[in-house]
């Protein structure tokens, strides 16, 4: 058991962070939330920024146009672009942690070359278009049809929870080709161009306020068969590869992220009084030891990983999921007895945060979801009749 | 890039701990673990061969005649006692190797004053700290004999970080275990014509039970790495945790079975109750790590 880094990845590191420090200051003021070609341009912006200086794709596979760095090297990447303020992933999320990926993994050549140098060099945001109404946690549920026109396929059908839709040149879409099939094996991986006819999105708002989601509605758009990704009818297992990359290091960063905010509500808590009170003093304390853990957990995932040669996380990260979306949301739950009543101000600081961590225990697979995973897949447990 | 041994177990660590796991199954099986909790005494044979493989000697430097390993082998020496439910003052014993003559190879029993509770006193050879006013109790686990003693003037004394971290070890052994015995369980006994784990009710218990295990280890695992205080009282209070909930939700998994005396299922929970008890634990763990955080702004 080791816990050190190589004078290679010091070197990785001291290189990253001086960079860091050359160009955060020099960065342009952040969009306001509501702008969202403001946030698309100051998101790629700072793609740009990193596929400069060499850092684009760190974890993407040379032939994919990435860096092949280990998984040890993006975890410190995630750290240290974390700590230093860094903006973050944003608008090209799906482009570099589901679509990309999956194309790299599964696409043709031509494929690959149409679309992941521009999602590397920050030229194009990619949208996700999986979950639908009645397809939530239940995906292979989907409904949305596509049949072959000629060398089209021609969809309708609805999706939801599509995050930068409005602002996305792709998404990246499952739809139902073979009705009569077994429900995970009629289902097909699209890339569809947002900007064809018939594609319409409507922004959906959250309890918070805010759109941070959209809807898109599908009316008999065409979408080229060039654009489809593995063979008709075997998106499922396409999806899968994608799906396991979300559960596996999606949150590395927010984790760091989340010791931050710890700290500046201890200093709160010191500042206004809240302190004294031990029942609040040791719930921060027992926060401080799960955050640390959390962090153990994932470089513990990540020796697993690299040891197995790099593979793509499995349903571990399903654990560290379910711990992380409740620790998060104890966190931000804390942080309203450490305001008091300023907790129901919408202007103060962690308010807005509390009400976006209700989500993570419902999205990417509820907790509920997960606990099925878990039970099932790494403990053995039968299947529900 | 050159890739290292990373934050994974070695393959002489998992040797060490295929050996003691290999000892204790041969050793302290569940047959010895039924005739242990009827005798309700300490194996003095068992406390010699443990001493033989090196068990309290593991950190003692060769030099000195020990093994000459670290807090990581220690670890996971220790999560195997806890996973078996071996008694004995095994942390006071191990932590005295080197200076206790005769603790290192398991001839002598070493006890010591831990808070208000001295474990197994009445069986030790060698007995650190005060203990004139020691009272006997009855104590709820069978498997560890406690005697109380008054709690000393002045404010509490910070514990050696390495007692905190075995006994966070010997719980993470205990999550683990009734991890095993809960999915053991949920498996193979059957009501409404299936086996209970297929029900989601019981899938979601067995689960969390690995929720908390998992980053329980992690921490444990890389305090005995870092061997920093705030890490080690991290790993202790998500190791209680996981011993102390899991072997709840084992029991609960467990049903009547798990109420009976015969079950092996609450010998988990009240070893694991006795351990969480240990100075380092609770209120005082809570504290340090929130110590830790108010400390001044980087």
């Amino acid at each position: 058991m080791d816990l050190s880094h190589t004078p290679e990845e010091e070197e990785f590191r001291a290189g990253l962070r001086a960079w860091l420090a050359r160009v955060l200051p020099a960065l342009p003021p952040k969009p306001s939330p509501g702008d969202w070609p403001a946030r698309r341009a100051y998101d790629l912006g700072w793609q740009r920024m990193l596929y400069d200086a060499g850092y684009a794709g760190l974890d993407w596979s040379a032939d994919a146009g990435g860096r092949g760095a280990t998984p040890t090297q993006q975890l410190i990447f995630l750290e240290e672009t974390e700590r230093a303020g860094a903006p973050y992933v944003g608008a090209n999320f799906v482009g570099l942690l589901h679509a990309g990926p999956t194309i790299a993994a599964e696409g043709t050549a031509a494929q690959r070359a149409r679309w992941l140098p521009p999602v590397l060099r920050g030229e194009e945001v990619w949208c996700q278009g999986f979950s639908e109404p009645g397809a939530g946690s239940d995906l292979a549920a989907l409904r949305t049809r596509a049949h072959r026109d000629g060398d089209h396929y021609v969809v309708s059908g609805s999706k939801i929870w599509t995050s930068h839709a409005e602002v996305a040149d792709w998404c990246e879409l499952l739809v139902r080709t073979d009705p009569a099939a077994p429900r995970h094996r009629g289902i097909t991986w699209l890339a569809l161009p947002m900007d064809a006819p018939g594609v319409t999105v409507r922004p959906l708002r959250t309890l918070a306020g805010s759109a941070e989601f959209a809807e898109v509605f599908l009316d008999e758009v065409r979408v080229p068969v060039a654009n489809r990704v593995g063979a008709e009818n075997d998106g499922w297992r396409v999806t899968m590869v994608t799906l396991s990359f979300e559960r596996g290091t999606a949150f590395v960063g927010e984790v760091v992220a989340c010791r931050r905010v710890l700290d500046e509500l201890a200093r709160a808590a010191r500042d206004n009084g809240r302190w004294d009170d031990p029942g609040l003093r040791r719930r921060l304390g027992l926060l401080n030891a799960e955050f640390r853990a959390l962090w153990r957990l994932t470089q513990w995932n990540v020796s697993e990983a690299e040891a197995a040669g790099g593979a793509v996380p499995g349903v571990g990260g399903s654990v560290f999921k379910l711990r992380y979306s409740h620790a998060r949301q104890e966190l931000y739950d804390t942080a309203a007895d450490v305001l008091g009543a300023d907790s129901l101000d919408l202007d103060r600081p962690w308010v807005l945060d509390r009400l976006s961590s209700l989500a993570y225990t419902i999205a990417a697979g509820t907790s509920q979801i997960q606990r099925n995973i878990v039970a099932e897949r790494i403990l053995g447990l039968p299947k529900g009749r | 890039m050159t890739r290292t041994v990373r934050f994974r177990l070695t393959r002489d660590q998992e040797a060490l701990r295929a050996g003691v796991r290999e000892l204790l199954t041969r050793r302290f099986g569940a047959e010895a673990l039924r005739a242990a909790v009827q005798r309700r005494d300490l194996d003095r044979r068992l406390w010699r061969e443990l001493g033989a493989a090196g068990f309290f000697a593991l950190r003692v430097p060769e030099a000195d005649g020990g093994v000459g390993l670290g807090l990581p082998e220690a670890v996971l020496a220790f999560e195997q006692a806890g996973r078996f439910l071996l008694p004995g003052p095994l942390v006071a014993t191990h932590l005295a190797a080197g200076t206790v003559p005769g603790a290192a190879a398991g001839e002598v029993v070493v006890a010591a004053v831990d808070g208000v509770l001295v474990e197994w006193l009445a069986e030790a050879d060698v007995v650190l700290g005060d203990v004139a006013k020691a009272v006997a109790l009855t104590s709820v686990d069978p498997l560890t004999p406690l005697h109380r003693v008054p709690a000393p003037d002045g404010p509490e004394a910070a514990p050696d970080p390495v007692a905190v971290l075995l006994t966070a070890a010997e719980q993470l052994g205990t999550a683990v275990r009734v991890c095993e015995l809960a999915v053991e369980h949920a498996r193979t006994r059957e009501q409404f014509g299936q086996p209970i784990g297929a029900f989601q009710a019981v899938k979601h218990l067995c689960a969390q039970i690995l929720e908390r295990t998992e980053p329980a280890r992690a921490a444990v695992y890389a305090a005995a790495v870092t061997a920093d205080p705030v890490d080690i009282a991290a790993a202790r209070l998500l190791a209680d945790e996981a011993a102390v909930r899991g072997a709840r939700d084992c029991l609960q998994v467990h049903g009547g079975m798990g109420f009976t005396w015969e079950s092996e299922v609450h010998l988990h929970l009240k070893r694991a109750w006795v351990r969480a008890r240990r100075a380092g634990g609770g209120a005082q763990g809570a504290e340090l790590l929130a110590a830790d955080l108010a400390a001044e702004p980087a």
